[in-house]
């Protein structure tokens, strides 16, 4: 039964991820006298592919520390406090995540680069530099820990640690041997999630990095999309696969161990109003780091889409083709419809896939069912270069030729999707009682009254905020879609990829206004998902 | 585990489609018309991302020949030719546009492209026509990558702008100058192709040397080269840029004219005219095309007259056919590059990737 469950999931997984990524690294590593295994140490003792694994790992290793640097605090002050404003600020350290990293490249070049604030305030300029791409690794993954350790925090009954110190521990003590135990599981797999998305970053390194820097992923883009050097790109491919699969299986076993145990509380009963000098210094410091690495950006974004006298000139450009010069062959607002409409079936296919994927794996699961749910995540740490390559040599015969299909891009945005759905969806269906389905059917339920009245009221809001999520994920997603979206239909994020790509203001302005629209469309997604919250128990 | 948890377990999952499907209404974004077919009328055109049609002159096509292009952006030039090898035999479309000549050894090499003579020709200068007689590919326009100045930041300090690669060397021009990599970027590739044509195929490495100790700076795409770093450019003057000697192309200068806010009475930038490195776009039929007469009918109508006058301000790139009237912002702001460098393309294919890696440890380590 498990089986029949887990078989959409596996067939769509195997037949838009498996197969596809399969055929190119395929054709990479198989000669005419069959495979070719010794590339593997041919490549991997190349020193400039030293170089970038190197380079991968550590900035990797170090944007996660710095991310958990500046995100564990927030997670606390949004988990404990509460303060006017908590449900929007949860919702805008959330933007970040969802934005392509084209529209937060720009951003971070019109703070950091010439010209930018810094550079007004002190002449610093941290374009071309580490720091540019660790700060924008951190803008990006805020939200991961907020979420992920935030969520559980809130729920984690006070009193413990208050029985501890009743008992003679000191505020420390309590804390080191109360909370940080329960909080570790979770701080790790925060920890891992956003080492899994700096492993594979792509847009941040090449936008912001230049030419000096590569990771693994834009390495991986070089070889097959610029060199065509398709056997390199396979080891480095294999190489990224066994990377992820590391980290995968390492955050499959953090979340078993969070799922293990704890007593946990309503989040509504354990925030309170912040008490004493050092309890508003810290919300007062949140704030400020919330304000300078996140909004700020963001806020830059928005200055510029407005024209020099301020108005929204280039807001009214973005109706018309001409203005365009032929870039689009629609009004570029066109591609806010379009986004919309493809976010809304990448979102029933995702959460269609990754709710029966949710389900399968709900009960007490073997190991296969188990292997399912780190293979849904895999496409999360798997260049987009490569899949898109896969899926133009692997689905060109009928009836799957499926590539000049408008439904690819919805297809490749939903397995992006599908991992954020199965997170979200688990913790809950997982609490769904069975006995309470059972005690309904010994009653006299049919299955179908069963499912309605018992497993329904209680997923429900579990499936809209997994439905939000992978609508935002989509909405912004660019790497999948660039590689398809068909010129009479661009996305948001590809029109503004596409205006950018063009010289003079108007382009340059337009391409603001339309990232300051993805920016709000987003917001309102995610602030909507606030309302629905499911008592933060989605990893995500 | 009994039938009853299946079933609920089934309705959960029918459920979990319906509530999306429903909450989404329709799920549009294309048309339902089955591309490709012998009898189809929609013929599929291929090409990079900078392509660009007046939607005028593609309704014209329309109703001159009965098709409908359907155009399928494919990533940045080398991106999209990659792509088109990949896919010999099954092709994303009927005709692939965008091949130029420091791709086309290896379009041509991996036999992408099916022989077809377009009607009219004739009227397209022999000059640009690399397969001679072959026919694979078709010359469509051409283009100039070269330096542009900031014809303020020169006038202001009553310096004369460079003129030459030699110019660009010397110690009046001392940090001013910032480029795309070569790896990255087409126009980068444009300019160290141009210092090897112009310096010989050792010689370009003691230039670059040269242009190094002059403080040249390399960034990664045109995009940052022209907007954020090129002081001549809205972008740029709105960024602070401090550049005012960028690599871009001769049509520059006229696009900044037309996208300018208000719109100036001259150009704000100027062309190096000794710098120009000569590129020339190609159309050519794919191999298994679907739809091989529509495709055809396609590239007769690039080279027409209606195509080849739109080209210049949608692509901001010549046309080749000797009767195309260039429009006025062209006539009026633009430059005419007597004597563009070029190199054949087998050249460059043989040299592209070395000569690549070897500017990369010699400017970027």
């Amino acid at each position: 039964m498990r089986g029949a469950l887990a078989a959409l999931p596996a067939a769509f997984f195997a037949l838009f991820f498996a197969y596809p990524v399969a055929t190119i690294v395929g054709r990479g590593l198989k000669g005419d006298e069959g495979w070719r295994l010794g590339r593997l140490g041919e490549v991997l003792t190349r020193p400039d592919i030293l170089d970038v694994l190197w380079f991968t790992t550590w900035q990797a290793l170090a944007s996660t520390a710095l991310t958990l640097l500046v995100a564990l605090p927030g997670a606390y002050v949004l988990a404990r406090f509460d303060f006017p404003g908590r449900r929007v600020l949860r919702a805008v350290v959330t933007v970040p995540f969802v934005l392509p990293t084209v529209v937060v490249g720009t951003a971070f070049l019109a703070l950091l680069g010439r010209g930018g604030l810094l550079d007004e305030a002190w002449g610093v300029r941290l374009d071309t530099t580490v720091w540019a791409i660790l700060l924008a690794h951190v803008f990006f993954n805020y939200a991961v820990v907020v979420r992920t350790v935030g969520g559980l925090w809130a729920q984690l009954d006070p009193r413990q640690e208050e029985a501890a110190r009743v008992l003679g521990a000191s505020r420390l003590a309590a804390w080191r041997r109360v909370t940080l135990p329960a909080l570790g599981p979770a701080v790790a797999a925060a920890a891992l999630m956003v080492f899994l998305f700096t492993y594979t970053s792509f847009g941040v390194v090449v936008i912001l990095g230049g030419p000096a820097y590569r990771t693994l992923e834009a390495e991986v883009y070089r070889q097959t999309a610029q060199l065509l050097d398709l056997p390199t790109a396979a080891v480095l491919t294999l190489v990224q696969f066994a990377a992820v699969g590391c980290v995968l299986a390492l955050h499959a076993w953090t979340v078993r161990r969070r799922e293990s145990a704890l007593r946990l509380v309503d989040p509504a009963g354990t925030a309170r109003r912040p008490r004493g000098a050092g309890q508003w210094a810290l919300l007062g410091g949140v704030l400020a780091s919330v304000a300078l690495l996140l909004m700020l950006p963001l806020g830059v974004l928005v200055a510029r889409s407005l024209d020099a006298s301020g108005g929204l000139g280039y807001y009214r450009a973005l109706r018309s083709v001409e203005a365009s010069g032929g870039t689009f062959t629609v009004p570029p607002l066109q591609a806010v419809w379009n986004s919309l409409q493809f976010a809304c079936a990448a979102t029933a296919v995702a959460v269609v896939v990754g709710g029966l994927a949710a389900a399968a794996l709900t009960r007490r699961a073997g190991r296969l069912v188990r292997g399912l749910d780190a293979l849904l995540m895999l496409p999360l740490g798997v260049s987009a270069v490569t899949v898109g390559f896969g899926f133009l040599i692997a689905l060109d015969e009928p009836p799957l030729d499926l590539r000049s299909s408008w439904f690819l891009v919805p297809l490749a945005q939903a397995l992006v999707g599908v991992p954020f759905v199965v997170r979200t969806m688990l913790p809950v269906l997982r609490a769904v009682d069975a006995r309470l389905r059972e005690a309904a059917a010994v009653l006299g339920a049919s299955p179908l009254r069963a499912w309605r009245e018992v497993d329904l009221p209680m997923v429900r809001r579990a499936l809209l905020v997994a439905a939000g999520f992978a609508f935002a994920v989509s909405l912004g997603e660019f790497g999948a879609t660039v590689f398809i979206a068909r010129a009479d239909h661009p996305t948001l994020p590809v029109a503004v990829a596409r205006l950018l790509g063009r010289p003079g203001e108007l382009n340059y302005g337009q391409a603001m206004a339309l990232s300051t629209i993805l920016m709000v469309v987003c917001a309102v997604a995610l602030l909507l998902l606030e309302r629905v919250r499911v008592d933060g128990k989605g990893e995500f | 585990m009994g039938t009853t948890k299946k079933i609920t377990a089934g309705a959960v999952a029918a459920a979990l489609g319906a509530v999306t499907l429903t909450a989404c209404g329709g799920e549009g974004g294309g048309s339902g018309e089955k591309p490709g077919g012998a009898g189809s009328k929609t013929v599929t055109l291929v090409s990079h991302d900078s392509f660009a049609a007046s939607d005028a002159v593609l309704k014209e096509f329309t109703a001159r020949t009965g098709y409908t292009v359907k155009v399928l952006k494919s990533g940045d030039a080398v991106e999209a030719v990659n792509k088109a090898v990949l896919t010999k035999g099954a092709p994303q479309g009927d005709v692939f546009f965008g091949v130029d000549n420091t791709t086309l050894s290896r379009a041509l090499g991996n036999d992408v492209f099916e022989p077809y003579e377009a009607k009219g020709l004739d009227r397209v200068d022999p000059a640009v026509r690399l397969d001679g007689d072959g026919h694979r590919v078709t010359p469509v326009d051409y283009g100039d990558i070269c330096v542009n100045y900031d014809k303020r930041y020169f006038a202001d300090r009553k310096l004369a702008p460079p003129a030459t690669f030699d110019d660009l060397a010397k110690p009046a021009y001392k940090d001013l100058l910032v480029v795309e990599n070569p790896e990255r970027s087409t126009p980068g590739l444009g300019f160290l192709l141009g210092t090897a044509a112009a310096y010989g195929d050792t010689g370009w490495q003691d230039y670059w040397k040269k242009l190094k100790a002059n403080g040249v700076k390399v960034v990664d795409s045109w995009e940052i080269a022209y907007n954020q770093e090129f002081s001549g450019s809205a972008g740029g003057r709105k960024a602070g840029a401090d550049r005012p000697l960028v690599v871009s192309y001769a049509s520059s200068p006229p696009v900044e004219v037309l996208y300018g806010d208000p719109k100036p009475a001259e150009a704000p930038t100027g062309v190096s005219t000794g710098t120009c490195f000569r590129q020339i776009e190609f159309a050519g039929l794919l191999k298994g095309a679907a739809n091989r007469e529509g495709g055809k009918a396609l590239i007769d109508f690039m080279i027409g007259k209606t195509f080849q006058e739109d080209v210049p301000l949608t692509m901001f790139v010549h046309p080749v056919a000797k009767d195309a009237a260039l429009p006025e912002l062209f006539t009026k702001h633009g430059v005419v590059i007597d004597k563009p460098l070029t190199l054949a393309p087998d050249k460059i294919a043989q040299n592209r990737d070395p000569w690549v890696q070897a500017w990369s440890s010699l400017v970027l380590k």
